[in-house]
């Protein structure tokens, strides 16, 4: 199996005022391809701040982090840009779609912003990503005009437009009512199970947890846990 | 919604997505620039109708260079007993070897077109009337292309046969002459003719129209004792504005005197050029604030959109991409603005052509609104726009998508 994500020694620290607080303390992770993990642990543990790490959206202090093999931490902004688009889908609490644009259109974007030009193939894709999520006949709605469970579907299908080596979801169900936040979460699952999309999900909610193959627990910007699970 | 149209870029896509999204935002942005493009392309159009107006007639009765002899030097002359002598009364100089520099001035492509003048003082007389004049000798289908007196003509025709001359309204008003009557010219040296009037003209001018007559090249220059020789050499330029530089160029080749309209109107020129300079910082400052106004509403729209640009870099946009959808923004800003103040510029002018006549209803003066004005505009907003978007382009680009997530 090949190894999507290796963290080690990972640190990140904020200079607050003249003090630098240090948020991680030298995570050490692995994570192989195929694989549905939920990341979980109190508020305030650094749960957003790794996974934005591992998104390469942000850098960490000290410590590597390799990418499908490739390690990271000398690259310079336009080729983590690049990496960043190619082998990360992301999955926010807040689905932060464009609202200028439509459900296919969301979906399409990635591979409009990778491409610079929209062509027929990929809104062929997007149209196959929104059918997968179950919203092809919302494909023409604005994303503002679509209800909160929609638009985290559409933000999903977004995720999966280039074929991510790895997804990774910051509380994905956060905002939305238990029986949406099933939907969805079932939807995560489904996916990675049909494609063996690689999954990283930031949760709360020991419930959903409970349906991950493996749990780690993060607690003061530690790893405290990280244990196999097989889900009833 | 329209589908994305195949031939865009994502930028382009996305920045015209974005102002549209912005319905007040942008039309309001759009109208200001409006305005103000339309105030500058109507104040351009206004200045340049009024100046050229004003440096027509100025031309009307000017040519573009004018040749003359070099002046005797005025300096007493003594004999051998050191007495001074007395100046002799000047007689008027021809130009030396003039029909030879003719041919050749014909030459130069600079030069539109050649006359020679035999011009001089004189007295017009009719029954007790006696009046000091400027008599010019003209050869007409040469001297028309110089100055357009033909055009200026309101009484008979411009014809200068032996025995005939063309007079300004303001003489034949003084001398109580019409059409058809005589006249009687004389010399200071004592020559005299007399000759018929044919046509009347009105220059625009009143000094002119009460001094200047019109006669044939050779009743001139026996009546000024210039036989065979002409006082001066006219010329049109096909490039009025280039008159100094080329009269500085003739009088350096030829050793004769050049006179260009320019530096004979220097005055006129000043007044000219400090309005044109007044004019530009006016438009200056009206260009600066509408890139102001396109900078401040693009500062806005980069704070409302700082999740929806943090999002997009998570999916892997460039900085470069996102520096040039909002560039972009305020060039097609600028853009839209000039056309929709090109549009109100060429109303308020048609309205200023109904309202700002002359009492016969014709417009004070022609105004217009040339193509290439919009087209200068068009190209200076979109780069004002374009300008104006930098500093919140560069704001978006930076934005730390982590930052921008969050917040
Ligand atoms: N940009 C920042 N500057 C300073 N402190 C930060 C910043 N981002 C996060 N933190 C701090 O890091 C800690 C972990 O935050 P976060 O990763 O959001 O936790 P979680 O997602 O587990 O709730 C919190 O104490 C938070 O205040
Ligand atoms: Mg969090």
């Amino acid at each position: 199996m090949a190894e999507v994500l290796r963290l080690s020694q990972l640190r990140k620290s904020y200079l607050s005022g003249e003090e630098e607080t240090e948020i991680l303390h030298g995570i050490d992770l692995s994570l192989q391809s195929g694989e549905f993990a939920a990341l979980i642990g109190p508020s305030g543990s650094g749960k957003s701040t790794l996974l934005n790490l591992i998104g390469l959206l942000d850098r960490p202090s000290s410590g590597e982090l390799q990418i499908s093999g490739s390690a990271t931490s000398h690259l310079p902004e336009a080729a983590i840009t690049r990496l960043r688009g190619q082998h990360i889908g992301f999955v926010f609490q807040q689905h932060l779609l464009i609202p200028a644009f439509t459900a296919l259109e969301n979906v399409m974007m990635p591979l409009l912003v990778e491409r610079g030009r929209p062509d027929p193939q990929m809104r062929q894709r997007a149209a196959e990503l929104l059918a997968a999520v179950g919203l092809s006949d919302r494909a023409d709605y604005l994303a503002g005009k679509l209800s909160g469970g929609q638009q985290q579907r559409v933000a999903i299908a977004r995720a999966l437009a280039m074929r991510p080596a790895l997804v990774l979801a910051d509380e994905p169900t956060g905002n939305l009512d238990t029986q949406t936040a099933d939907s969805i979460f079932s939807l995560l699952r489904r996916i990675n199970q049909e494609d063996g999309t690689t999954f990283l999900i930031v949760t709360h909610d020991p419930r959903l947890a409970a349906r991950c193959d493996r749990i780690i627990e993060l607690v003061d910007g530690r790893i405290t846990a990280d244990r196999e699970n097989h889900p009833a | 919604m329209p589908a994305l149209s195949s031939w865009l870029p994502f930028e382009w896509i996305a920045a015209t997505r974005f102002l549209r999204e912005g319905r007040a935002q942008t039309l309001l942005i759009i109208v200001a620039v409006g305005v103000g493009v339309a105030v500058i392309v109507f104040m351009s159009a206004l200045l340049s109708g009024l100046q050229g107006n004003l440096v027509k007639r100025t031309l009307s009765s000017q040519a573009h260079v004018v040749l003359l002899p070099t002046e005797e030097i005025a300096r007493p002359q003594q004999d051998d007993a050191g007495a001074v002598i007395q100046r002799q009364a000047q007689r008027l100089r021809s130009i030396d070897q003039w029909q030879a520099l003719r041919a050749r001035l014909e030459s130069l492509p600079e030069i539109s077109a050649v006359s020679p003048v035999a011009s001089g003082p004189a007295f017009a007389v009719r029954n007790e009337a006696n009046k000091a004049i400027s008599l010019y000798g003209i050869v007409p289908e040469h001297y028309i292309q110089v100055i357009d007196l033909h055009e200026k003509i309101v009484a008979g025709e411009l014809r200068v046969n032996a025995g005939e001359a063309v007079i300004g309204i303001e003489l034949a008003r003084e001398l109580g002459a019409g059409l058809g009557d005589k006249l009687r010219v004389n010399a200071s040296n004592g020559a005299t003719d007399t000759l018929t009037i044919v046509g009347l003209f009105d220059l625009g001018n009143k000094i002119a129209n009460g001094r200047n007559v019109y006669v044939g090249l050779r009743s001139a220059q026996n009546l000024l004792d210039l036989i065979g020789g002409v006082s001066n050499i006219d010329l049109a330029l096909r490039d009025m504005y280039a008159a100094e530089t080329l009269a500085q160029r003739l009088a350096g080749e030829t050793g004769l005197v050049a006179d260009s309209w320019i530096k004979t109107n220097s005055q006129f020129f000043t007044a000219l050029n400090s309005q044109r300079m007044s004019s530009n910082l006016i438009r200056f400052f009206i260009a600066l604030s509408v890139a102001f106004g396109i900078a401040s509403v693009l500062v806005v729209s980069v704070v409302q959109r700082a999740k929806e640009i943090g999002i997009l870099r998570a999916m892997g946009t460039r900085q470069g991409q996102i520096l040039r959808i909002f560039l972009l923004q305020g060039g097609i800003v600028g853009l839209l603005g000039s056309l929709l103040g090109s549009a109100l510029a060429l109303l308020c002018l048609t309205l200023w052509r109904l309202l700002a006549t002359n009492p016969d209803g014709t417009p004070l003066f022609p105004i217009e609104l040339p193509p290439a004005l919009v087209l200068i505009t068009a190209a200076g907003a979109s780069l004002v726009g374009v300008i104006a978007a930098l500093l919140p382009a560069r704001r978006a680009a930076r934005l730390d998508p982590v930052v921008a997530i969050r917040g």
